[in-house]
């Protein structure tokens, strides 16, 4: 926002409030009350307003206090924002951010659990990134804020309270690529998000048990990094994809089938996708437990690929 | 850039919060009486009495809660669902073409159209000079009546594949676009062609849309009538109903942050106002107080939904005599009140009346940039074709209805009677017109239905700012299937 002024911030509370989970604290005694906006109650209509905006020459950051209320912003971002760069013959060019949290969280319910990765990443015309780490967040988000193009950030409730050393100087990373987190011989771990620490979690116990993993944190979710994957899955023959998504129809279900499709000589076996059941998330800390994937399956998913 | 809320929300409630607890809301300023141990009561009592001085009225009594002093009453009354009297219609032309009240008013108008447009484009239609009073040439655009109905014949005959008009309502649409100047920017909902057609887009721009060609400022992306055009300052028409009215309050914000001397104007219908994005693109208009004017044609019809089953502001008695209430507009008072709901100044205007629409769009607009702030435009007016040409209209309304209203309420024969009372214009000029415009539209017609369709590499261009990895792959998995079988792919479309 410094860098730029016509980056400006709308979303229901992002204001003085500092958003409901402080990401713009500060930000509207600083940049002032229009820049940093807040937004009567009505996701479909913010977004509408983001995207009139963008068309003429700011470039919004959309926030939806909960990645699952912009389910009410869907008309707007599929029917509008992906596609009126397109229809528009190329004349009217969408550069926002839709940001927000989202994944399942602790005891949030079943409502403000959802993985909406899953429901857009069908609409051509946007791209998805999903951080993990403070790195990678800032990183992702500036490149989101440049991109040209409508780019939605899928941030996790729980993971807000990371704190990591990053560098003073400016650094972005790339909308289109994976990170390689641990590299490895045995078996090619595919995640993001949240996963991405339960994944490290078993790795640890796989290491001990003599497995080498190699840890992939896919990061770009529209389009996936099929280079960085191939790669890996041409060294290791072997693929577990651990995902927070439900099973019918996640990003597991997609990147299995661009795997398999590419990759299909490669394969020793086949791919493994751990995901949450097709279950709304109960409230019930135990039973929300047993809905998101735990280190032991993933240790049991890794033994059963070598085997 | 002063801070524009007034009230704080609730997310200021942090820094505020000595305002808004409850017990200041029941005692004024003094939060310690609400601690008094209750056998103080009476004390608490007789200090509640001077709470309660009376400002103004003997039983005014105020109270104060968020969003302000609210003055309160022990009468228990409900506000009236409906008014006695309907907000009455702005008019200055009568149905032929005689001036009505003030003569002011219609010197206003004069007055207003002879101010040049700004634009420097030819206008195929009317150009007049005056004699007597104006020494100027009075370019007085007019929309040629009809000239859609040779694209709707295109459709019928197969050789495009859908069409809208907007019979009925050019004045509407030409006389706001004579209002507002060649900044201000908008946001259609798809019937105001006349609008994209006033600010210079010709003909031919217009058919190679709906022939979908490789001339088409769009790409031949979209569907016919969903033209687009970011010099014109003429936002892309999409499909889905009212997603236009947010977006005008965003631009309208991006205006405000660049200080511009210039405001939005966005259209939508009857049908388009139930849509929840009006509700809330207005209120976010009226607290962001952003220079947006919405401008309602309420045509009486969304599809064939008569508006009295569109929504129930106020419904006056059926007439006993016929079941259609005509000639005026059905069903409740329409658009105009909820303005108040939100906060907006609000004018019905008589759709049919160029005139009117024009003074009242020029008035709004000058009050919306100078005073920052949004208003409605109401403009009543019938839709005399059939929503598209995936309609039969005939079906749920009656003839004679349409013909009542094509005949004897046409808003351009309206404007030619006062323009010819007024010596400007005759049968001759009218039908030269009239033969000239069709000749143009007609060779434009078929001129575009000869332009080249686009390739087959635009159907991956522009879905973002360049091609991505996965498009490449689709696009060269398409050609090699094409390269394989080219009986199947069409010989007139280039690759």
């Amino acid at each position: 926002m410094e860098r730029d002024p016509t980056v400006c911030v709308m979303g229901e509370d992002v204001g003085h409030y500092g958003g409901s989970y402080k990401v713009t604290k500060g930000m509207a005694e600083k940049f002032g009350d229009l820049r940093v906006l807040d937004t009567p109650i009505a996701e479909n209509s913010f977004t509408g307003m983001g995207i009139g905006a963008a068309m003429s020459g700011l470039r919004p950051i959309i926030e939806g206090m909960n990645m699952g209320f912009l389910l009410l912003a869907f008309n707007q971002i599929s029917n509008n924002c992906g596609m009126l760069h397109y229809t528009s013959g190329g004349q009217f060019k969408i550069p926002v951010v839709i940001r927000g949290p989202g994944g399942v969280g602790r005891q949030l319910g079943a409502e403000h659990s959802q993985r909406l990765e899953s429901y857009f990443q069908s609409i051509p015309g946007i791209q998805m990134v999903a951080c993990s780490t403070p790195y990678n967040a800032k990183g992702l988000m500036k490149a989101a804020i440049r991109s040209e193009n409508p780019v939605i950030l899928f941030e996790h409730v729980l993971l807000y309270n990371l704190k990591e050393r990053i560098p003073d100087e400016e650094y972005i990373c790339s909308l289109e690529e994976a990170e390689m987190v641990r590299p490895g011989e045995h078996v090619t771990i595919l995640t993001y998000s949240r996963m991405r620490y339960h994944v490290m979690q078993a790795a640890k116990t796989l290491v001990n048990k003599g497995y080498d993993p190699e840890v992939i944190d896919i990061r770009s979710l529209k389009p996936f990094d099929l280079h960085t994957i191939g790669n890996s899955v041409r060294k290791t023959h072997r693929v577990l994809i651990v995902e927070e998504c439900m099973r019918t129809g996640g990003i597991g279900a997609s990147l299995t089938a661009a795997i398999t499709e590419n990759f299909h000589d490669y394969l020793d076996a086949p791919i493994i996708c751990l995901s949450s059941q097709d279950v709304p998330t109960p409230y019930a800390g135990t039973l929300e437990e047993w809905t998101v994937v735990q280190p032991a399956q993933i240790v049991t998913a890794v033994e059963k690929l070598c085997q | 850039m002063e801070n524009f809320f007034v009230h704080s929300s609730g997310s200021s409630a942090m820094s505020h919060g000595h305002k808004y607890g409850r017990p200041h809301a029941f005692m004024g300023n003094s939060a310690s009486l609400f601690h008094l141990p209750r056998f103080k009561s009476t004390e608490v009592e007789s200090k509640l009495d001077s709470q309660y001085i009376n400002e103004d009225d003997d039983d005014q009594q105020v109270l104060d809660f968020p969003g302000g002093k609210v003055a309160f009453t022990s009468e228990m009354s409900f506000i009236s669902e409906s008014d006695d009297k309907r907000i009455p219609c702005y008019q200055v032309l009568d149905d032929n073409g005689e001036p009505i009240g003030s003569k002011s008013s219609v010197q206003v108008s004069l007055k207003l159209l002879l101010v040049p447009t700004g634009l420097n484009v030819e206008h195929p239609y009317l150009k007049l000079s005056t004699q007597g009073n104006c020494s100027k040439d009075v370019q007085l655009h007019g929309h040629p009546p009809n000239d859609g109905q040779h694209i709707l014949r295109a459709q019928r005959q197969g050789r495009i594949s859908f069409y809208l008009t907007t019979s009925g309502e050019e004045a509407i649409n030409i006389a706001s676009a004579a209002a507002l100047t060649a900044d201000d920017l908008v946001l259609p909902q798809y019937r105001e062609p006349g609008v994209l057609l006033w600010r210079g887009f010709t003909l031919q721009d217009f058919a190679n849309q709906c022939f979908g060609n490789k001339a088409d400022s769009g790409k031949a992306r979209q569907m016919p009538i969903h033209y687009a055009s970011k010099i014109l300052n003429y936002f892309a028409v999409s499909s889905p109903m009212a997603t236009q009215l947010p977006q005008a309050v965003g631009v309208a914000y991006s205006l405000k942050m660049e200080g511009k001397n210039a405001c939005v104007a966005t259209y939508c219908g009857d049908g388009g106002s139930s849509e929840g994005d009006f509700h809330a693109a207005l209120n976010f208009a009226a607290v962001m107080e952003a220079p947006v004017l919405f401008i309602c044609r309420n045509n009486g019809w969304a599809i064939s939904t008569p508006i009295e089953d569109q929504f129930r502001s106020t419904l006056p008695p059926l007439s006993l005599s016929s079941i259609y209430i005509i000639p005026d507009p059905r069903g409740g008072d329409g658009l105009v009140v909820r303005g108040r709901a939100y906060g907006i100044r609000s004018i019905r205007v008589d759709g049919n009346d160029a005139l009117a629409v024009y003074n009242a769009i020029h008035t709004a607009r000058e009050m919306a940039i100078s005073e920052q702030r949004p208003l409605l435009v109401e403009a009543l007016t019938y839709r005399v074709g059939h929503h598209s040409t995936s309609d039969d209209s005939t079906k749920y309304r009656p003839l004679d209805e349409i013909e009542y209203w094509k005949k004897a309420r046409d808003p351009v024969n309206r404007l030619r009677k006062w323009v010819e009372g007024n010596g400007w214009w005759n049968e001759k000029y009218e039908s030269e017109l009239r033969s000239s415009v069709r000749k143009q539209l007609l060779e434009s017609i078929q001129i575009a239905e000869k332009i080249e369709k686009p390739p087959l590499s635009d159907l991956f261009t522009d879905v973002y700012d360049n091609l991505p990895s996965n498009l490449q792959e689709q696009e060269k998995l398409l050609r090699e299937t094409i390269e394989r079988n080219p009986q199947n792919y069409p010989s007139d479309i280039p690759i």
